[in-house]
């Protein structure tokens, strides 16, 4: 008796008897040309941040009180701010600290939840205790939540990090959750446990590879919505120490100024909505690719 | 019907508890001595003594938790270090701009998103779909402050249309209100249109793959009968999960929107607060705003049960 | 059993000429056909049953005839459908959206998703009344409980106002056929409409949809997997295999003078009453249960206390080299029975001893060695071995877990692919790249690893087309015919449990109604639940093997 018969009409379309390999579909999303756009947009940022102290650029540090406020020019081809300082560089100075708090906060969200969510989806008992909690953060607005505990703790890189991944790690415990919950249903669990499989063995042979590909969609998704946290946050003041030159602080710097120069927070905003704009949609093209069934809706 | 609204009402117990716990402890935190920290560094030791027993510092961390609940459960979230003023008057007096963004903003997205998701789903695949889909992604990757600082640019400054800053009350008329509030709920509101429209338009596309539409189909019933007597009404709860979801981001997204805007707002309140180092207010900010979120959750579940009648028992 | 002498009409209510029909792919790449060439008739208050296994391309015939194929994956690509004459294939949306519920309908197979969950029932098939006809509500109303009635449901003003969630799944398929035949079409088609149900409701259903037909002459579509199902009800058959017809013919002519070598195949594999000739086991004990009981208390905080008596007091015994069929229909106790056994769950009370070792209380840690001397093969192969993990891990992996050092292991993992009739290469492949009947085999070859004394087989042959189920049938059978295995047979299907048990037990409502040996059971039963299903069971007059009716049978 075929399930596939059931998608025939209906929309849903015919499901393959044979599951194509992910690998495939996975290169065949990622070559679409808006995605291919993204990648590239990407990679460039990455590579100039990355080599930003190899790119010849002016110091992003140095103070120039007699080049302050200048527009754009062929020597600053992002103008100056109010201290006279290179705004390229600064931005791209910036990127650095951005995509390191993006991927920083990816791994710090992304580890423990794995953990936790494996063990409430796991064993009964912890459910019950871990959700509550995992609520209970979830209900504080998260920059909020963000804004208290660097206020609380001071504000470094570290801190900041840690700030932006506690609010974005419940969510990830309540992914994995629920995938381990509907993953224990499955027979082969129930064949590996009357096969004798250790509950350690089965864990990570038979559950945990099957939320990896979630995870690292989410991840990406948590990459992207940590960039624009700590923007937010530091353009409030209440993020980054000043001497950063963290994208939020550039276009904070930048506020007063703003009837004069409005580049000052548009161009270095610019440069912040196309990163975060590049790693979603590389998110949604690897979801795409690795849940076919939900790319012919989604 | 009603046992399900008690329920759900008790479910939320732990979470406000949990809720609680996490707030107090936030601040009990800080690095230092709170009550040098209040008293400032020119205290004497008998001030500072005072000042402890006044606030409990010298009792147990359950003790004083307990003492606090107490206050906070007869509505006293304590009084602002800075001002001096009970936290609570100060959330009064400057509630008004946050709820009036707040509301003006969950109404403009609710209304243009939701539509326009469903009718991307009805036109799935073709180039208004991906149009909207596009502008979907566009529109949750651009920060708030990039989007209201051009809107400020082009429709303050450059076009004079609208008032580039600022919060009129309704008291100084209409129409100063709505201007001053235009700018900022439409900067807000593009990232929340972005999201609740994906959302829409994916649950849509979910139930349309639904055994029962094929049911429906086969009756010989019209396309758009099968979408506005079908697909809809099994869409609605996950679109109205999303919107009470999306209620914490837009407590985030008042807060810059304040300060982009200069309103004199709770979101603008809650920096000013961590600048300086307020901590009643706060904390008391922070058991605010998430009693809020959990209360508009709550009022969600209870929706679902409107809407689905497998959620009644 | 059908009179198709009400025949009046000279032109067939439905002509499927030479119907194609293909994958939507790329552009350029040439079509691939799911149907290819079909074609036959059916007139008046005739019952032509299309039988055939997965992938025959039955259901997507019945789809196209009312044009619910997916536009986006499939499309008919030649021939033609008339229903009275007219090209189905050839209308617009509109006209056909007009003849749907009045000309021709559908009845599908899962009751259980085929209604809205958020609407009654009575407003749903007011949908159909208001769509098509002209009628005012009070006269809609009377309609749509004329119609609950004829359906036999009870309490008709109750029910029309129900939400689906609130009526069992074979009342959920008596409101969809209401749907369906309430403007009384010509066609009727129906796909699988009993498979999701219980055989006794699904007796009712064929019942109901007999009459039905009688009264309004109403020509029917079957689309079915079961022969047995149709046995009972075909006046023609036709027989697909891969999209192409295989053979049409009248019900005699197919089951009992079947021309082509493929529709002999099929109609011989089919599991008939009959018991087998066999002797009841004579060896020693090897599990032996007595008041086995499970017991699932749900505590709400504001719901009465309730409790579920999914096992009430079962006791049996098992022999060496024995098959029992366990046999009930569900929320019989069945599975939950299997599963205490093999301690995946845990009884609330009760005794299972397994060659004198108590198990029902034994610890986890007391109860790891004795998980090997008892395996489960699961019913759906498709989510019964881990898609990730190649088939030969898989198979060594209970092994593994019992110390056998790796190499062995593989060993004896290539012997086992071979006693299931499978290649050695098998061990590096994945398991989507086999069928449902492979995948089975390797999951028989993966519980066999352990050398059990016991092997639980927990609807096994379920999930299968009718012609691997008697494949995978007789390799349990040769097992335990070459080892010492005894075996334990759940299935809801007595026709199955014919094939190869010693004894059956039947269960009801978690607890055993009767048990004994399996001819006396099957052809003298005592208890009344028995009696009733055996007399549900759809086919129990043809004995299929053999190619004719049964003798009449003692009961």
């Amino acid at each position: 008796m075929s399930t596939s018969i059931h998608s025939i009409a209906g929309g849903a379309g015919i499901t393959p008897a044979i599951r194509k390999r992910p690998r495939s579909a996975l290169v065949r999303t990622l070559s679409t040309w808006p995605v291919m756009a993204a990648l590239a947009m990407l990679a460039v940022i990455v590579l100039a941040a990355m080599s930003a102290n190899l790119l010849g650029l002016a110091d992003p540090m140095s103070i120039n009180p007699m080049e302050r406020l200048k527009g754009i020019s062929a020597e600053h081809w992002f103008g100056t701010d109010a201290y006279g300082r290179d705004v390229l560089s600064r931005v791209i100075h910036g990127a650095r600290i951005s995509l390191m708090i993006g991927a920083g906060t990816a791994i710090a969200a992304l580890i423990p939840g794995l953990v936790l969510g494996v063990i409430a989806g796991y064993f009964r008992a912890a459910d019950m205790v871990i959700m509550r909690i995992m609520d209970g953060i979830m209900s504080v607005p998260s920059i909020l939540l963000a804004i208290a505990l660097v206020a609380v703790t001071g504000a470094s890189l570290l801190t900041v990090l840690i700030a932006i991944a506690v609010p974005e790690f419940p969510r990830v415990v309540r992914l994995v959750r629920g995938l381990i919950l509907s993953l224990r249903d499955e027979p082969y669990v129930e064949a590996a446990i009357s096969l004798g499989t250790p509950t350690r063995v089965l864990m990570m042979r038979h559950l945990v590879p099957n939320t990896v590909a979630p995870l690292i969609v989410q991840g990406t998704f948590i990459f992207a919505s940590a960039m624009l946290s700590e923007a937010i946050m530091s353009f409030l003041g209440v993020g980054m120490p000043p001497e950063f030159p963290s994208w939020g602080n550039v276009i904070a710097e930048g506020r007063m100024y703003f009837q004069v120069r409005p580049e000052l927070i548009l161009l270095p905003g610019l440069f912040l909505a196309l990163t975060v704009l590049s790693v979603n949609m590389l998110g949604d093209a690897m979801r795409d690719a690795l849940d076919p069934k939900m790319a012919r809706r989604v | 019907m009603l046992r399900y609204i008690l329920k759900r009402i008790l479910a939320t117990v732990p979470v406000v508890l949990t809720v609680a716990v996490l707030v107090f402890c936030l601040l009990r935190l800080t690095p230092g001595d709170p009550a040098l920290i209040l008293a400032g560094d020119a205290a004497t030791e008998t001030q500072l003594a005072q000042i402890r027993e006044h606030m409990g510092l010298d009792r147990s961390l359950a003790t004083q938790f307990m003492l606090w609940g107490g206050q906070v459960l007869q509505g006293d979230l304590g009084t602002s270090l800075h001002s001096g003023t009970p936290v609570t008057a100060m959330i009064g007096s400057r509630v008004g701009p946050s709820l009036a963004l707040a509301l003006s903003t969950i109404l403009l997205s609710t209304l243009i998103a939701v539509p326009l998701g469903v009718f991307s789903a009805w036109r799935r695949g073709t180039r208004a779909d991906r149009a909207v889909m596009a502008f979907s992604v566009l529109g949750f990757s651009v920060p708030i402050f990039v989007t209201g600082y051009a809107l400020i640019l082009l429709f303050a400054m450059k076009l004079g249309w609208l008032p580039v800053q600022g919060y009129k009350s309704p008291s100084a008329g209409l129409v100063a209100f709505g201007t001053h509030l235009l700018l900022p709920t439409i900067a807000l509101s593009t990232g929340f249109v972005a999201l609740i429209a994906r959302i829409a338009r994916s649950s849509v596309l979910e139930v349309m793959g639904e055994d029962f539409i094929r049911t429906a189909r086969a009756k010989g019933i019209t396309e758009r009968a099968v979408m506005m007597a079908h697909a809809l009404r099994n869409a609605a709860v996950p679109i109205i999960t999303v919107i009470g979801v999306s209620i914490a981001l837009l407590i985030s997204g008042v807060v810059v929107t304040e300060s982009v805007f200069n309103l004199p707002g709770l979101g603008r309140l809650v920096v000013e607060s961590v600048l300086a180092r307020d901590y009643p207010l706060i904390q008391g900010l922070i058991l605010l705003f998430s009693l809020v979120y959990i209360g508009v959750n709550l009022t969600i579940d209870v929706l679902y049960s409107v809407f689905d009648p497998r959620i009644r028992y | 059993m059908n009179d198709s002498t009400m025949n009046d009409s000279t032109m067939p209510v439905l002509q499927v000429q030479e119907l194609s029909v293909a994958l939507v792919g790329a552009p350029g790449d040439a079509p691939r056909h799911v149907v290819e060439g079909i074609s036959f008739d059916i007139r008046a208050g005739e019952t032509l049953c299309v039988v055939g296994e997965s992938g025959s391309g039955k259901s997507v015939t019945s789809f196209s005839v009312m044009g619910l194929l997916a536009p986006d994956a499939l499309r008919p690509s030649a021939g033609r459908i008339l229903l009275d004459g007219e090209d189905v294939l050839a209308c617009t949306p509109e006209r056909l959206r007009e003849l749907r519920a009045t000309r021709m309908s559908m009845v599908f197979q899962e009751p259980m998703t085929a209604l809205n969950p958020v609407r009654t029932v009575g407003w749903q098939i007011d949908e159909v009344l208001r769509a098509h006809s002209g009628m005012d509500a009070a006269a809609r109303k009377r309609k749509i409980l004329d119609m609950l009635e004829s359906v036999r449901l009870p309490d008709v003003e109750r029910i029309y106002q129900s939400y689906p969630h609130q009526l069992s799944g074979g009342q959920r398929q008596r409101i969809v056929i209401c749907m369906a035949l309430i403007l009384n079409p010509k066609l009727l088609i129906a796909d699988e409409p009993t498979t999701a149900l219980d055989v006794t409701t699904q007796k009712q259903i064929l019942a109901l949809i007999q009459e039905l037909q009688r009264s309004h002459n109403t020509a029917v579509l079957f689309i079915t997997h079961d022969f047995g199902v149709v046995a009972e009800i075909a006046d023609r058959i036709a027989v697909m295999n891969r999209g192409k017809l295989v053979e049409v013919g009248t019900r005699d002519e197919i089951l009992a003078r079947p021309k082509e070598a493929y529709t002999r195949m099929l109609v011989s594999s089919v599991p008939g009453l009959a018991p087998a000739a066999r002797q009841a086991a004579e060896g020693d004990p090897v599990l032996v249960v007595k008041g086995l009981q499970k017991t699932y208390a749900e505590r709400g905080l504001f719901k009465a206390k309730r409790t579920v008596h999914a096992v009430r007091d079962v006791s049996f015994t098992l022999r060496k080299k024995e098959i029992v069929g366990i046999v009930g229909e569900s929320g019989s106790g069945k599975s939950t029975l299997a599963r205490c056994i093999a301690r995946l769950i845990d009884p609330s009370s009760g005794s299972v001893r397994l060659d004198g070792t108590e198990i029902a209380t034994a610890t986890k840690r007391e109860f790891h060695p004795v998980r090997k001397r008892i395996q489960v093969v699961f019913q759906d192969p498709y989510r019964s071995l881990n898609a990730r993990i190649r088939v030969g891990d898989s198979i060594v992996e209970g092994m593994r877990n019992f110390g056998v050092p790796e190499d062995e292991a593989r060993a004896r993992a290539v012997e086992l692919l071979d006693i299931v009739g499978l290649e050695a290469d098998t061990m590096d492949r994945y398991p989507h790249q086999f069928s449902g009947g492979q995948r089975q085999r390797i999951c028989i070859a993966r519980a066999l690893a352990l050398r059990p004394d016991i092997l639980i087989a927990d609807e096994a042959v379920s999930a299968l087309d009718v012609s691997v189920q008697a494949q995978v049938l007789e390799l349990i059978e040769d097992i335990r015919a070459r080892t010492d295995t005894a075996v334990l047979f759940i299935t809801h299907d007595l026709r199955v449990a014919a094939q190869i048990c010693n004894s059956i037990v039947v269960m009801k409502s978690g607890q055993i109604v009767e048990a004994g040996d399996a001819a006396a059971v099957l052809t003298r039963p005592q208890d009344g639940y028995t009696r009733q299903l055996l007399d549900a069971a759809p086919g129990r007059h043809w004995d299929f093997k053999r190619f004719r009716r049964m003798e009449a049978a003692a009961s």
